[in-house]
């Protein structure tokens, strides 16, 4: 029975149906099913489906948002199950997310934090024009091990260095990873700033996370 | 001396890319995305003015629904032509919609030096390079500021860009990077110096304001505020959608083109309600995102097809259009960069697009490249040819030519041949030698480009702003320099 929910479980990730993927953990709660399981031999079968159709170049950027979409409903719909247990998922990392202070660009931001979530980071993401104190209250609040920061403008980019610059004088820079991305954002800036890493788009950011972290 | 400025008129072909009942179906879906599910304006200004004139405010949520007949009738305020000034005012750039200008694009943030031809972060200087350089090409008929002056404080960089850019030459200036209401109220003081006065500026604007959209549906509040600024000074201005297939806008292609339009329109109809009658122009650079990365593309069939089409609802709206072509995603000059700046600039000049942006980038309008430029002029001129289309009278028919050649000769000693030989096109970057020629020397387009834009860098001299009016300018950006620093010290 358990195998038949599993196979389901993952179907329901590559079509990326977030309804029919609540539906089955609600399902596997109820028949008493190890959700720590549900997830492993069941929605991450799903996960790895699609991550390697968009491989192979049979998948497409959407599929893989909707099967992180679908992934995370999932997870969020066993948290209650796994908190009772006692249990936990054993994610690669945490990342706090922002759009700098001043910018109010948010999809290149929100895709990496669906993407990171999809690839096993625990992602809190804190929208759009943020101010550098919250975005590093909010690491030091999590113990996050990346700071992500997002700049669509010249002119608002100067606040991922304004962050860095605010962990080092703090003492705090060693304790965080920070990554960055944005449209502006070349190699030199990075090194410019001392950000740890960066990428030109989303999937590239996951390898780049992953890297920080050793996973 | 005066340039000339080479500019598409009287266009002998045309397209048809969307029949009237299809315009008519996108602007109504655009009116009702606006009335019901609305657009948001995050600027406690604009609010204010949009409960105003009756628009139902969400202020929590910052987002405004209108009703189609407010849009409507707003929209009918918009003047349907007035003139880019330049400071000398043979270079005016008047949209009519019987012109087509090129303007450089804007605005990235590196740059491949032109002497060294390593990529490198921009500064105020290669503004000033590209200005002076656009001065003395015809192609150019008015400028974007190019590149971000990452050298100066991003309060004022907006101020230090535009002011390189008249100091270098005396074409219309067009920018897109003064998005705050402060920086604004600067630039108009500036404008204002430079015509002569605010009537005379008014008459003949010599700067004119482009800002973003935040697709999808959305407005950038600083750029809302820094717009109604520029407005009742009487700066023509611009909102700009890139909403893009599958990230910022829906995978097909009409649905795009209602988010764009819903968030242009709306800011248009914002301004004429504030400010009626004030001369503002629709914007567009839509694309698809790419299918793998979900990034902004700059080229491919969707891109060209938005670059024909969104004319078509500017000109419903009877307003003029500066339409983003070029702007290639390639990272060179090379074939990629031909086919999609040859493609999306004929698309939107066969429309008419009485501005096009823009000439002389790569990577998606990030990196500068002044062999770029140069190619992409050559692309307007060819286009420029083609938009004369074909004449047909007696003289073209040439029937007493080919009678007195008749079978078998040649037409090279006919006098009707050289009369008429100087009109066809004679480009400056392609490759027509021999096949041991090119083989001998190895060189290319892009070393003959270059060399050309370093040409026009030494040997052009534009004609230099007033001592005392470039003195004045400095001083209008030092103030809110020292009012900004006096404000971080309290």
């Amino acid at each position: 029975m358990s195998r038949e929910l599993y196979t389901k479980m993952s179907q329901s990730i590559v079509a990326g149906d977030c309804e029919a993927a609540a539906a089955l953990a609600q399902q596997a709660v109820a028949a008493g099913l190890d959700p720590l399981e549900a997830i492993t031999q069941g929605y991450v079968a799903g996960v790895n489906q699609v991550g390697e159709a968009f491989t192979n170049g049979e998948a497409f950027l959407p599929e893989l948002v909707m099967a992180g979409e679908a992934m995370k409903t999932a997870v969020a719909t066993l948290e209650p199950e796994m908190k009772r247990r006692g249990t936990e998922r054993k994610t690669l990392g945490k990342v706090v997310l922002a759009t700098v202070e001043g910018d109010i660009h948010e999809i290149g931001k929100s895709l990496v934090g669906t993407m990171l979530s999809a690839a096993g980071f625990e992602v809190f993401d804190l929208g759009v024009n943020v101010a550098t104190t919250k975005i590093i209250e909010k690491a030091q609040e999590v113990q996050a091990d990346i700071i992500g920061l997002s700049a669509l403008l010249t002119t608002t980019m100067v606040k991922q260095r304004e962050v860095i610059e605010t962990l080092n004088n703090a003492g705090l820079r060693q304790t965080v990873k920070v990554m960055v991305g944005g449209a502006p954002v070349t190699r030199d800036w990075v090194q410019q700033i001392g950000a740890d890493g960066y990428s030109e788009d989303a999937i590239g950011a996951v390898s780049v996370a992953k890297q920080l972290v050793g996973a | 001396m005066t340039n000339k400025i080479k500019s598409i008129t009287n266009p002998k072909i045309s397209l048809n890319i969307l029949s009237d009942e299809e315009v008519q179906r996108i602007h109504q879906a655009t009116l009702q995305i606006i009335e019901k599910v609305g657009v948001r304006f995050p600027s406690l200004k604009t609010l204010a003015l949009w409960e105003e004139f009756g628009a139902t405010v969400d202020h929590e949520k910052m987002v405004v629904r209108v009703k189609a007949d407010t849009i409507e009738k707003a929209l009918k305020n918009a003047p349907p032509i007035f003139t880019l000034g330049a400071q000398d005012i043979q270079q005016d750039c008047p949209l009519d919609g019987n012109h087509v200008f090129l303007a450089t694009d804007g605005c990235g943030v590196e740059v491949i030096d032109i002497h060294t031809g390593n990529r490198r972060v921009s500064s105020l200087q290669d503004v000033a390079d590209i200005a002076h350089i656009a001065d003395g090409t015809e192609e150019i008929g008015f400028h974007w500021v190019a590149l971000s002056a990452q050298d100066k404080p991003a309060e004022t960089r907006g101020l230090h860009e535009i002011k390189a850019v008249w100091s270098n030459s005396t074409k219309h200036v067009q920018t897109e990077s003064i998005y705050h209401e402060t920086e604004a109220r600067i630039a108009v003081e500036m404008a204002v110096a430079l015509a002569g006065g605010k009537q005379e500026l008014r008459n003949h604007p010599v700067l004119s304001l482009m800002q973003c959209t935040a697709s999808p549906l959305g407005q950038d509040g600083g750029s809302l505020d820094a717009a109604l600024i520029a407005a009742e000074a009487g700066i023509p201005t611009g909102f700009m959608t890139m909403a893009a297939n599958l990230t910022t806008g829906p995978a097909t292609l009409s649905g795009n083109l209602v988010v764009g339009n819903a968030e242009v329109i709306s800011a248009l109809a914002l301004i004429q309600l504030a400010f009626p009658g004030a001369p503002v122009f629709y914007a567009a650079a839509q694309t698809a995102s790419d299918l793998r990365s979900g990034a902004y593309t700059g080229g491919g069939p969707e891109d060209f097809l938005y670059g024909a089409a969104t004319n078509r609802l500017a000109d419903f709206y009877n307003i003029p259009l500066s339409m983003g072509a070029f702007a290639t995603g390639a990272k060179e000059p090379n074939w990629q960069a031909g086919v999609e700046n040859s493609l999306s600039s004929f698309m939107a000049c066969i429309s008419m697009s009485d501005m096009l942006l823009g000439a002389g980038f790569l990577h998606g309008s990030r990196i500068w490249s002044y062999a770029q430029m140069m190619l992409d002029c050559e692309i307007f001129a060819i286009v420029h040819k083609m938009m004369q289309g074909i004449a047909v009278d007696d003289e073209s028919l040439a029937i007493d030519t080919i009678a007195a050649v008749g079978p078998g000769g040649n037409f090279l000693s006919q006098k009707h041949t050289l009369k008429h030989m100087r009109k066809i096109f004679l480009p400056q970057f392609m490759d027509r030698r021999p096949y041991n020629v090119w083989e001998e020397k190895g060189d290319n387009a892009r070393d003959w480009a270059i060399a050309k834009a370093l040409n026009k860098l030494e040997n052009h001299h534009p004609h230099p702003l007033d001592p005392k009016l470039e003195a004045e300018l400095e001083k209008m950006i030092s103030s809110l320099e020292m009012g900004i620093a006096h404000e971080a010290k309290h």
